[in-house]
């Protein structure tokens, strides 16, 4: 049956392409296309409504860089993000710590720290701007029954930020918790053991030995967390009911910007797009810087405990 | 557990527990921790489980009680199906809004797992050119913010009139990066040779091998990517938003709306967040730990 085995032949050659071909395919038209193109749109005065009105060059990027909005943006994003990244990084490694230990129920703890993480972000919001209501929120009723002033949760820039950066901690600090007990529970049993054969106690050994250990896992976090974060939008767009990121645009992050220029106020896709062209290489940049810093941070630690060890 | 029988039955309950207590030494158990290790996942687990429960207590209440008590009583009041039927009525759409979420999240789950056990099945098992640095650009492309070219996508999807449809959140998510990646560490580990050449022999096509012997290997694997998938799509909100719009929420996009119009009455918005996170609190019920050993799967391959 010649037929057959010329279609078998055929079927083993492409079978691997076409199996692949799905993603690639998608990621063209879904991924890479509209990121690229949104560079071409950034150059046209473009309308939501009436499209494309021809193009203007750089005139949406100087438009957007000298708006103070944007840069408001900017800075709201950066302070949510480190308010949010770095304890958040700092409870995971604490808990997951914990959770390393032989404990009895595990799979119930492991749960528990996971629950926030199947909320949806705009519940996690709506009930956190509850939580942090100026006037009917739970935290400013205790502050206020313990004798100190209500903060201003939703018009002081400050502690919108703290209110917002809880809210993504809250959703996601378990789900990294347990990225880190994994890497915790791959590290070799052998190794803590020297540590302490050699005299250091649990905190030594948890600082020298297994958060230098750590380090792929914690680059890949601080990495994804990066890529994620400075991209925040559900969050602070429900923190009030106006949706505009507060009356001064207190916690207005450039996503949140972006979707303003494109949707809202102007219906300009093409400062819109700029907008996000500018996000793009901000996050390119602060994700290579982040990698770097977090490499030199944890191979510092790393040195002085190879000395040790060798002594 | 052998051992520790036999021993029960040789010499008494005393040599057994000893058995026991060698075993887990052997087995490398430490010392189980004390009572602060507890007490500080109590804690941990309270702020987790805490603000849902709260939600739960002011969507079972009244604005007004709200209004009057800040922090509510911890029994829950009467309200709570009162609160629901009026968010079912409450002229947004949420019983659409939860047919649109199952729907999106369903199909999407099933799509993702489908196209990405195909392709990982591909990576993993099949020989051909180029296979490493595709799989490289693969994993690459989890680095790009794709969020960021919502524009063109918009653009894109008015122009093939998608907006305000559900085929506009489903088919930008029919297969991602990580679904790929995921399938192909776990096909290239779990997936033995022979049994792909036996079925060549027995004179399968490269489909139905597929489809016979990859597919059915990749069922634990697969089973945890759908649910992640199912959660990831139940929770987005970016997307939907701005490709569906008001008039065919999903229920993230409805929870948007009902805050915008109801904003005063607290009790109605919790119960929408109750209704919009109850489903997936009670998958989670059921198959949460497959969420816990998927991340932590992911993340010691990852």
């Amino acid at each position: 049956m010649p037929w057959r085995q010329r279609f078998s032949r055929w079927d083993v050659k492409t079978a691997p392409y076409l199996y692949i071909a799905p993603f690639f395919l998608l990621f063209a038209l879904v991924g890479l296309f509209p990121l690229l193109y949104t560079g071409w749109v950034a150059l046209n005065k473009w309308s939501l409504i009436t499209g494309n009105q021809g193009f203007v060059g750089l005139a949406n990027f100087q438009y957007v860089l000298a708006q103070p909005r944007f840069w408001d943006g900017v800075a709201n994003t950066f302070s949510i993000f480190l308010l949010s990244s770095v304890p958040q990084l700092i409870m995971a490694l604490g808990i997951a710590a914990v959770l390393n230990a032989n404990l009895r129920a595990k799979t119930f703890w492991r749960m528990g720290v996971l629950v926030p993480y199947v909320v949806a972000p705009v519940a996690v919001s709506l009930v956190f701007g509850q939580l942090f209501a100026d006037e009917s929120g739970v935290l400013n009723a205790i502050l206020t029954s313990v004798g100190l002033d209500p903060i201003g949760w939703h018009s002081d820039r400050f502690w919108s930020h703290i209110a917002i950066a809880t809210m993504v901690n809250f959703r996601w600090t378990g789900y990294n918790t347990l990225i880190f007990l994994a890497a915790m529970q791959a590290i070799p049993r052998d190794v803590t053991e020297a540590a302490v054969v050699d005299g250091a106690n649990r905190w030594q050994t948890f600082i020298n030995v297994t958060v230098p250990m750590l380090r792929p896992t914690i680059i890949f976090v601080v990495i994804t967390s990066t890529i994620g974060g400075l991209q925040i939008f559900d969050e602070p767009r429900l923190f009030d009911n106006f949706s505009l990121g507060g009356p001064d645009r207190e916690w207005m992050t450039v996503t949140m910007y972006l979707y303003e220029l494109g949707w809202n106020s102007q219906r300009n896709l093409g400062r819109s797009a700029a907008v996000a062209w500018l996000l793009f290489v901000i996050i390119v940049i602060f994700a290579l810087l982040n990698y770097v810093i977090t490499r030199r941070i944890a191979d510092s630690d790393h040195r002085p405990n190879r000395k040790a060890l060798v002594k | 557990m052998t051992s520790v029988a036999t021993a029960r039955q040789l010499a008494g309950p005393g040599a057994a527990r000893a058995a026991a207590r060698r075993r887990q030494r052997m087995e490398g158990g430490t010392r189980r921790p004390g009572w602060i290790a507890y007490t500080i996942l109590s804690v941990v687990v309270l702020i987790s489980v805490t603000p849902l429960y709260y939600a739960f207590l002011l969507s079972a209440s009244t604005a007004g009680d709200i209004a009057r008590n800040p922090v509510p009583s911890p029994i829950p009041q009467a309200h709570f199906f009162e609160n629901l039927g009026r968010v079912l009525n409450s002229g947004i759409g949420f019983w659409s809004a939860l047919g649109n979420s199952v729907i999106v999240s369903l199909v999407t789950a099933v799509s993702v797992v489908f196209f990405s056990t195909l392709a990982g099945y591909s990576f993993a098992k099949l020989r051909f050119r180029g296979r490493n640095w595709m799989l490289a650009f693969v994993i690459g492309t989890m680095a790009v913010p794709t969020q960021l070219g919502v524009i063109p996508l918009f653009i894109v999807m008015s122009n093939l009139g998608w907006t305000g449809k559900l085929i506009g959140v489903i088919v930008p998510a029919m297969v991602t990066a990580f679904g790929v990646f995921w399938m192909t560490q776990y096909l290239s580990e779990a997936l033995p040779y022979e049994l792909i050449e036996a079925a060549r022999v027995d004179g399968c096509s490269m489909i139905r091998t597929f489809w016979h012997v990859a597919l059915p290997a990749a069922r634990p694997a697969a089973a945890m990517l759908a649910l992640f998938t199912f959660v990831g799509s139940w929770t987005n909100f970016f997307w939907p938003f701005i490709v569906l719009g008001s008039s065919n929420p999903t229920l993230p996009v409805a929870l948007q709306l009902l805050q915008a119009s109801y904003f005063k009455d607290m009790s109605l918005i919790m119960a929408g967040v109750v209704l919009a996170t109850l489903p997936l609190l009670a998958l989670f019920a059921f198959a949460g730990r497959h969420l816990v050993s998927g991340i932590m799967q992911g993340a010691v391959k990852g």
